[in-house]
């Protein structure tokens, strides 16, 4: 599970980038991603442009390239479902594989796709880690509710947030607890066939849901004992300082005419 | 391994990453979202003011839920999606936004699908799952408690489930079928909802359509157990936490509906709903969409036929073509055997293990 590999080492360093306004880098990473999104498919050199401002970013985070680089191959499993544009797109054959009763014909086109779609999710997903390496997680749910984000949903976000780990804890001990009663010899699967294992699970998820309620009614008895009236209250968000507002629109008018550029080229 | 790469890239495969959608495609349903989940969160304001921790809680319990796997064939694991679940337990409106937290903190924390495409997963993930589960899943059950209709009248405008209603009305497997029904649909429309998008914004119809739907009909039976199986634990454990469900249903009824011949009889339909769907899906293929036919009234349908049809993707059965027949029933029939076998297990684990579920 994911769970292992969270970014949580890495939202205390300090760099430019982490002490930047979480408003700013959310906005930016939305407009990178937009951008990247409406670059038409094998315009590398406008792919190249974002791809050199999202790592001159990188490079002054104290994140390390190598980390992004590597956590960003995370969507490499969807590119199987992007390999089919390689034979699907119409285009000028290049090269025709020969598969049993089947031939495969590789198109020039399907393959700019191919690639375009591949280097668009990989600088996408850097840019999503770049955000969440570099600020907290609190941090981003007030850049969303100053965003305007209804308060209930960001009250929710941050108590799923608070819980989630205490949660997939609990989730953890029942699977401990599941495999210390079913073990596994060597070369034999552990537990009994597979309706037996499915109907483990059914209780384990019935269990989890009971536990999981009467949790959040001791979590409500503990904000009503201290003054809970049904509303969130936190300070108002500052006002962005003058040379943020600079960084944002110099940002958000770079990614426009890069994109303005791909499509007039 | 193999097995295993292509049991993870299913289950990643409903969560599209930034990059596929194509920019129109990713605002339009970004609109769609945001327009629902407005309506949830006034809908959800109604309520007492508890709802917030226990939907955030619930939120958490659904990503925790996610975790919990079992082996099924070949290295690939079932684990529960949970949409068509939350909507049953919560409601719809309270489901809808606990799934987009599920939704939102999977991107946000995991970079499980992309930002842009943050709107289109929550849409097919967690609004469309949550209607289905709740349009289609509480009608049914209802029907299926044997409660009068006017006690439950809060319906909600979303509901669309009534002919369902008179087709299972008051019989002792209503419920069962009603929970799996509304749990499978919800995968199927999501995984439809994935296609369209998918598709939308370039990718070859004839490819993602039956790829998605086959692996999401099996899929979906999983998820279909599960929920059954969980609502079933919680409405016979607690059932004072689901007062949607206890307004409906009874535990006498409940304790009826769990008998394993109806289980083997539900198992035995949404079997036979996915083999029927693997029937279908290469037909579908095989006659021209519209896109296709706007191609071929273009004339460069031509170019693009041969490598449309002569195609062996990594997991799907590809379009039926001569020999491909031959080998595409041979797959049938493993799985209708497949389905034989895992519905006498259930009748098997109903004689030996009468009562109340425990906990593993």
């Amino acid at each position: 599970m994911a769970l292992t590999s969270s970014l949580d080492p890495y939202v205390d360093r300090d760099s430019p980038v982490h002490a930047l306004d979480a408003r700013v880098k959310l906005l930016l990473t939305l407009a990178l991603v937009l951008a990247l999104a409406l670059i038409p498919a094998g315009r590398w050199s406008a792919m190249i442009a974002i791809a050199a401002l999202l790592w001159w970013a990188v490079l002054r985070s104290a994140v390390g390239p190598g980390l992004i680089l590597r956590r960003a191959f995370i969507a490499a499993p969807f590119a199987l479902a992007a390999l089919t544009l390689v034979v699907t797109r119409p285009g000028a054959p290049l090269l025709r594989l020969p598969l049993g009763p089947l031939t495969l014909t590789v198109t020039d086109a399907g393959l700019v796709a191919f690639a375009s779609v591949i280097l668009k999710t990989w600088l996408s997903v850097q840019a999503a880690l770049l955000l969440m390496a570099t600020s907290r997680f609190t941090e981003v749910l007030g850049a969303l509710r100053s965003l305007g984000l209804p308060a209930v949903l960001v009250a929710m976000l941050g108590f799923a947030y608070r819980y989630l780990f205490v949660l997939v804890d609990e989730a953890e001990r029942l699977l401990r607890a599941r495999d210390s009663r079913a073990a596994a010899l060597p070369g034999r699967r552990a537990g009994g066939p597979i309706a037996w294992r499915a109907g483990v699970l059914e209780g384990m998820v019935g269990t989890l849901f009971v536990r999981a309620y009467e949790r959040s009614e001791r979590i409500h008895a503990a904000m009503l004992s201290r003054s809970y009236t049904g509303e969130f209250r936190s300070f108002p968000p500052r006002s962005l300082t003058t040379s943020e507002q600079g960084l944002l629109i110099a940002g958000a008018a770079l990614l426009a005419a890069i994109v303005w550029l791909a499509y007039w080229r | 391994m193999l097995v295993q790469a292509l049991g993870q890239a299913m289950a990643l495969g409903m969560h599209i990453p930034d990059g596929f959608l194509s920019a129109p495609v990713a605002l339009l349903w970004w609109v769609l979202t945001v327009a629902a989940l407005a309506v949830a969160v006034q809908r959800v304001q109604g309520f007492d003011e508890r709802r917030v921790p226990l939907m955030g809680v619930m939120a958490a319990f659904i990503f925790a839920a996610q975790m919990l796997n079992f082996p099924v064939l070949g290295g690939t694991s079932g684990h529960l999606l949970g949409g068509a679940l939350a909507a049953l337990l919560l409601g719809p409106w309270a489901g809808m936004l606990v799934m987009a937290c599920v939704i939102a903190l999977q991107a946000l924390l995991f970079q499980d699908g992309g930002l842009l495409a943050l709107g289109a997963n929550i849409f097919n993930m967690g609004v469309a799952t949550a209607l289905v589960g709740h349009g289609v899943g509480m009608p049914l059950i209802r029907a299926a408690g044997g409660k009068p209709q006017r006690e439950a009248r809060r319906r909600s405008a979303v509901e669309v489930g009534m002919p369902l209603i008179r087709a299972a009305g008051g019989k002792p497997w209503g419920l069962i079928a009603a929970g799996f029904v509304a749990a499978w649909l919800s995968v199927m429309v999501a995984a439809f909802l994935t296609s369209l998008q998918l598709a939308l914004s370039g990718l070859a119809p004839a490819v993602v359509f039956p790829a998605m739907l086959f692996v999401h009909a099996f899929i979906g039976i999983g998820e279909g157990l599960i929920t059954v199986a969980a609502l079933a634990f919680v409405a016979t454990t607690r059932p004072d936490l689901v007062p949607a469900l206890a307004d409906s249903v009874d535990a006498n009824a409940l304790g009826r509906a769990m008998s394993r011949g109806a289980m083997l009889t539900v198992t035995l339909i949404g079997l036979a709903i996915a083999v029927g769907l693997t029937l279908i899906s290469p037909l579908a293929s095989v006659h021209p969409d519209g896109l296709e036919r706007v191609a071929e009234d273009h004339g460069f349908i031509e170019r693009a036929r041969d490598p449309l049809y002569n195609l062996l993707p990594d997991y799907t059965i590809p379009g039926l073509d001569g020999p491909l027949s031959t080998i595409l029933s041979g797959v049938i029939g493993l799985l209708i055997v497949f389905a034989l076998a895992y519905g006498i297990m259930l009748l098997i684990r109903g004689r030996r293990e009468p009562g109340p579920k425990t906990p593993g």
